[in-house]
């Protein structure tokens, strides 16, 4: 050893990237590994061949099976060394290797073997090894010794056996069980790890059994845990099992609260954090009971230890969520954290702050992050613009520093991420305070004079087109908005385009000029801005009169663009060219695949941005296709939605059938997607005989049957009924399929000649009042709401009973309802007592309809729903509330 | 801790040393997180890149993202890193750390340095073994670790005296080669 240090002194410069398995490969070490084969084994040699294995498989080398094998097999002789050393390297490569099944009984007589040794070191890493590798067979036999292990004296078997004892509980629960014994005098265990590895083994056998669980905390807490992370482990159960009994509310006390409140003056500060969080993540916790927790987190606050501060300041962070005043307390000290080395600290710190702050410190507190944003990174810029969009929608009054803050940002440097989080940050203030449009859109008009964005510059031309024209002078925005048609690449352009032709619609004083500035626009460069332009000087009548722009003028440039761009696409390929124009209307609405995130500019042309829409053309499509080839229901009209398919027979049954439910506006058609399984048969006159007994209101009006069904090779049967029109109907159906079956011969494939009839029992089918509603989004769910208007509103109010959770609520009426979920409110935030969710779709007759469900918890368990639909017809929507009311 | 987390144990995510390029001296990782070993490259360098300009050398820092808490430390041109998931209780992590950190400081006898570290790769990978049992924390005591790991070894970290003498001859051939190689 002395000899290299000399060395390292003088070598050091020109010597820096010396490693020791330099220029190593893969194929020499394998070859070196021979050493292993020697009948005199020289340990010394053999350790550093293992060694550069573990460095070739660390640094990320693979070995093949072969090679994998004859390495594992090499290792396996090592075991007739005695050198203690070498016999820890072997250990370990086997783990590493982790050998097949066969291979391991190779190993398992030495492992066994050194269980039993008198060596502590090799008991207990034997014990781990075997249990890594072993299967369930092998576990028997060597139980015995692994109880043993469990209270030997040695702590290191002991926490040896314990841990393998938590993995094998994956693989092998019923003979983990069984030494729960043995557990249970390893917890009063004097060793810490012994007892912290005892205790997680025990809970993990006892997980399932609630009273168990109790039983043990409630023995514990008592006080007889002394190794720290044990403690930890026992604040984890406990705060489990106060979860689960529930609140205790009418004493006012919580059971155990005394022990995760005893445990904040631990000496260990693992344990008095650990106890503080479980407090703090307590449900339904009350401010007296986070007062010892809060102010125990205060004081790591001024750590001077990052680690703590960071743990307690995002501990605050997220109380301050929920409880905002029981973190104010901490105010001071977290406002000195704005300045620590610590980014990630001083973020959580801005973030808790803009969360607790009250209106008066607003001012002070924005003046502290603008130094602050200077030297942080985009990704934590993001956490704060967030936060401060969450601050002004509290405060609205205070929208002016805010916003000014805003503007001031965007302007500096930045990544698109962050400048879209500001510019979606300001969107969405100007929609909230009414105040603040003005000044918002002057901030985005000046920020696309100098936006490098292309994807920023249009959804802000966009958005300009929308609410631009509502203020009170919307002529001052058109120089901004002109500017980009001279100014900008081609995509730009064409936004400007559009901006300003809504600017024409919806202004009519603003007209003529619109019309000047359009004209110029045909001499464009790009198809695009040219085409736009004589489209809109077409649509809004630029023949120099100023007219009133009609009502389908403004819904063509204001109307939300309802069909999924991926539906457009595939429609738009089918279509061939011919007299006959291509119509919109026939492009299906259904939404296939969930929507892509909420874009606050859907309603845009398919022709603006972003990547093309991609994935397989829609299902429905291929439905519609397929049907409209079958003569008989060629006169059925559009197809409005096909259902999933409903599987009515059992999985591996002789015959595989599934439904299909295509809803016509005056028609029912299902299709049955036969399987036959059995190779020995071939199906002949394949039909369904649908009873409609339970659905009076249908009648069948058409049966197509399928003339053979061979083995393996899928067919569909399809069955029309006619219902009354445009109305829901529902009913339920039995079903029976019918066929003549002829044997086949396996061996030739030849049928026999006469056959025989059978038949076979479908399971039951029902249309039920999803089937009628059809999942569409819509862009900005307020403004649809608002202008839909209330003309046909109906409220009522629901007791959904006991639930399991808020959230399984909220997907059962989804689901019963069939409607597409808006703008992520499906997603109930956990331990919310109450959610709202809002929903859109199209009810049968192309009727549009927006949902807002308000969900409370009324008492535990008990769910109460309000449900309030608008929708463009009062049918609709009664019926939408008798689907819930029969639901 | 949300009462539907089956697994309440304190669990590691992996342990990493990295030198200061940001590149593998010894990693283990214990999650299938980074199924592959890019994945695994790729975390690593994001790792570094996000730490680098930090200054851990006196006290452990931290920071956090894409759902995982990382703790980390440096001393000379090593980085030691243990990352856990972000529900996880950031000293426990810490204390991970603190094991692995104060364990290779024990073994390489305050040369901490990434030639060092190479040279005694057996025995840190050993060290790691023994902190952490495919993610359950094993022991964090850093003499313990030392101790399990065994001393009475032959690796060239034993000294001198303690090896027989055709030991000393082959440790000094050995020596020698790598001095004509280098």
């Amino acid at each position: 050893m002395a000899q290299p240090l000399v060395k390292k002194d003088d070598d050091r410069d020109d010597e820096a990237e010396y490693s020791p398995f330099m220029g190593i490969e893969k194929g020499a070490v394998l070859q070196e590994a021979r050493v292993f084969n020697d009948p005199q084994l020289d340990a010394r040699r053999c350790s550093q061949v293992i060694t550069k294995l573990l460095y070739l498989l660390n640094q990320g080398e693979t070995f093949t099976k072969t090679e994998a094998t004859e390495v594992f097999f090499a290792v396996t002789k090592l075991f007739q060394s005695k050198d203690m050393g070498l016999r820890r390297m072997v250990y370990l490569m086997i783990k590493e290797i982790s050998p097949s099944a066969d291979e391991v009984i190779i190993v398992t007589s030495s492992l066994m073997k050194d269980m039993n040794s008198k060596i502590d070191m090799y008991r207990a890493n034997a014990i781990r090894v075997l249990c890594r590798i072993t299967d369930g067979t092998l576990l028997a036999q060597i139980e015995r010794y692994l109880k043993q292990a469990i209270v030997d004296k040695n702590p290191i078997v002991a926490s040896a056996a314990l841990v393998s004892g938590i993995h094998l509980l994956q693989t092998n629960p019923e003979i983990v069980k069984r030494w729960s014994n043995e557990v249970q005098e390893s917890v009063q265990s004097r060793a810490a790890f012994v007892q912290f590895h005892a205790l997680g083994l025990l809970h993990q056998i006892r997980q399932n059994d609630r009273l168990a669980v109790s039983k043990l905390v409630s023995s514990l807490t008592r006080g007889a845990v002394r190794s720290p992370l044990a403690q930890c482990l026992l604040i984890r159960y406990t705060s489990q099992v106060i979860c689960e009994s529930g609140n205790n509310t009418q004493s006012g006390d919580r059971p155990f609260y005394d022990f995760l409140e005893s445990c904040l003056r631990h000496k260990s500060e693992m344990v008095i954090f650990e106890a503080a969080r479980a407090i703090t993540e307590l449900n339904g916790v009350t401010s007296r009971e986070l007062n010892p927790a809060i102010t125990v987190l205060q004081l790591f606050l001024s750590s001077s230890k990052p680690v703590l501060r960071f743990a307690a300041v995002r501990t605050l962070n997220k109380v301050a969520m929920i409880h905002p005043t029981s973190v104010t307390n901490c105010n001071i000290d977290m406002e000195s954290l704005i300045s620590d080395q610590n980014r990630s600290i001083a973020t959580l710190a801005i973030t808790t702050l803009l969360k607790t702050g009250n209106e008066s410190s607003v001012d002070r507190l924005m003046k502290q992050i603008t130094n602050f944003m200077s030297d942080i990174a985009d990704e934590f810029k993001i956490v704060v613009v967030e936060a401060i969009r969450s601050l002004c929608q509290k405060f609205p009054l205070k929208y002016r520093s805010l916003m000014n803050f805003l503007s001031n940002i965007l302007r500096e440097e930045g990544g698109f991420e962050y400048k879209k989080a500001i510019v979606d940050s300001i969107v969405i203030l100007i929609r909230e305070i009414p105040d603040a449009k003005e000044t918002g859109l002057l901030h985005l008009c000046e920020f696309i004079e100098d936006c490098e964005f292309t994807y920023l510059s249009t959804q802000i031309l966009h958005f300009l087109g929308i609410e631009g024209p509502k203020t009170s002078d919307p002529s001052k925005y058109i120089r901004f908005i002109y500017n980009r048609v001279h100014l900008e690449n081609a995509t730009v352009r064409a936004g400007a385009v559009s901006t300003l032709a809504k600017f024409g619609a919806a202004v009519d004083e603003l007209k003529p000029r619109i019309f000047v500035l359009l004209r110029r626009c045909l001499f464009d460069s790009d198809d695009e801005v040219r085409d736009r332009a004589t489209l809109y000087l077409n649509t809004l009548g630029g023949d120099g009169s100023v007219v009133e722009t009609d009502k389908a003028v403004k819904d063509f440039l204001f109307g939300p663009f309802d069909i999924p761009l991926v539906n457009l696409e595939t429609g738009l390929k089918n279509y061939e060219p011919s007299e006959e124009a291509f119509d919109i209307d026939s492009v299906p609405k259904e939404v296939k695949s969930q929507p892509l995130a909420e874009k606050k500019a859907s309603g845009k042309k398919p022709t603006g941005l972003g990547a093309p829409p991609s994935g397989p053309p829609s299902t429905a499509d291929a439905y519609q296709r397929a049907l409209s080839s079958i003569p008989e229901f060629a006169n059925f009209g559009n197809l409005f939605k096909s259902s999933a398919p409903v599987e009515l027979t059992e999985a591996e049954t002789e015959y595989a059938v599934n439904v299909v439910k295509h809803i016509f506006d005056r028609h029912v058609v299902f299709q049955y997607n036969c399987t036959n399984t059995i190779p020995e048969q071939l199906l002949e006159h394949v039909i369904v005989i649908v009873d409609n007994s339970e659905a009076d209101e249908f009648s069948e009006a058409f049966s197509k049957p399928l003339k053979s069904l061979p083995y393996d090779s899928p067919g569909q049967i399809f069955v029309a009924f006619e219902k009354p029109e445009g109305v829901p109907t529902l009913g339920k159906f039995s079903n029976v399929l019918k066929f003549i079956v002829r044997e086949v011969d396996p061996t030739t494939g030849e049928a026999e000649d006469d056959g025989v009839e059978d038949e076979y029992q479908l399971e039951d089918l029902e249309i039920v009042s999803a089937d009628y509603t059809l999942k569409v989004g819509v862009s900005n769910f307020r403004n649809a709401w608002e202008s839909m208007g209330p003309d046909f509103e109906r409220v009522d109010e629901y007791g959904l009973g006991p639930r399991e959770s808020l959230a399984e609520a909220v997907n059962t009426v989804i689901n019963l309802l069939g409607l597409q979920p808006c703008e992520g409110t499906e997603v109930v935030p956990p331990n919310s007592r109450s959610h709202t969710c809002l929903l859109s779709g199209v009810f049968i007759g192309n009727i549009k309809v927006l949902v807002r469900l308000s969900f409370g918890l009324d008492g535990p368990k008990d769910v109460a729903m309000k449900l309030t639909v608008r929708s463009e017809d009062e049918t609709v929507s009664d019926a939408i509330h008798e689907i819930v009311a029969s639901g | 801790m949300s009462p539907s987390k089956l697994e309440l144990n304190p669990s590691v995510k992996n342990i990493l040393l990295l030198d200061s390029d940001g590149r593998r001296v010894a990693a283990k990782y214990f999650s299938d997180d980074w199924p592959t070993n890019s994945a695994k490259e790729a975390f690593e360098k994001l790792v570094f890149n996000k730490t680098q300009k930090t200054n851990a050398r006196t006290e452990a820092e931290i920071t956090m993202f894409e759902n995982n808490i990382i703790v980390y430390k440096f001393v000379q041109d090593l980085h030691f890193f243990v990352t856990g998931s972000d529900d996880e209780n950031e000293l426990i992590l810490s204390s991970v750390l603190q094991a692995f950190f104060d364990s290779v400081g024990l073994l390489l006898r305050g040369n901490v340095d990434k030639k060092e570290a190479l040279e005694n790769l057996d025995l840190i990978l050993l060290r790691i073994d023994e902190i952490i049992d495919a993610g359950i924390i094993l022991e964090t005591t850093p003499n313990t670790i030392a101790g399990k790991v065994g001393s009475n070894s032959t690796e060239s970290g034993a000294p001198l005296s303690e090896q027989t003498l055709s030991q000393a001859l082959a440790s000094a051939r050995e020596h020698l080669a790598r001095s004509l190689l280098k």
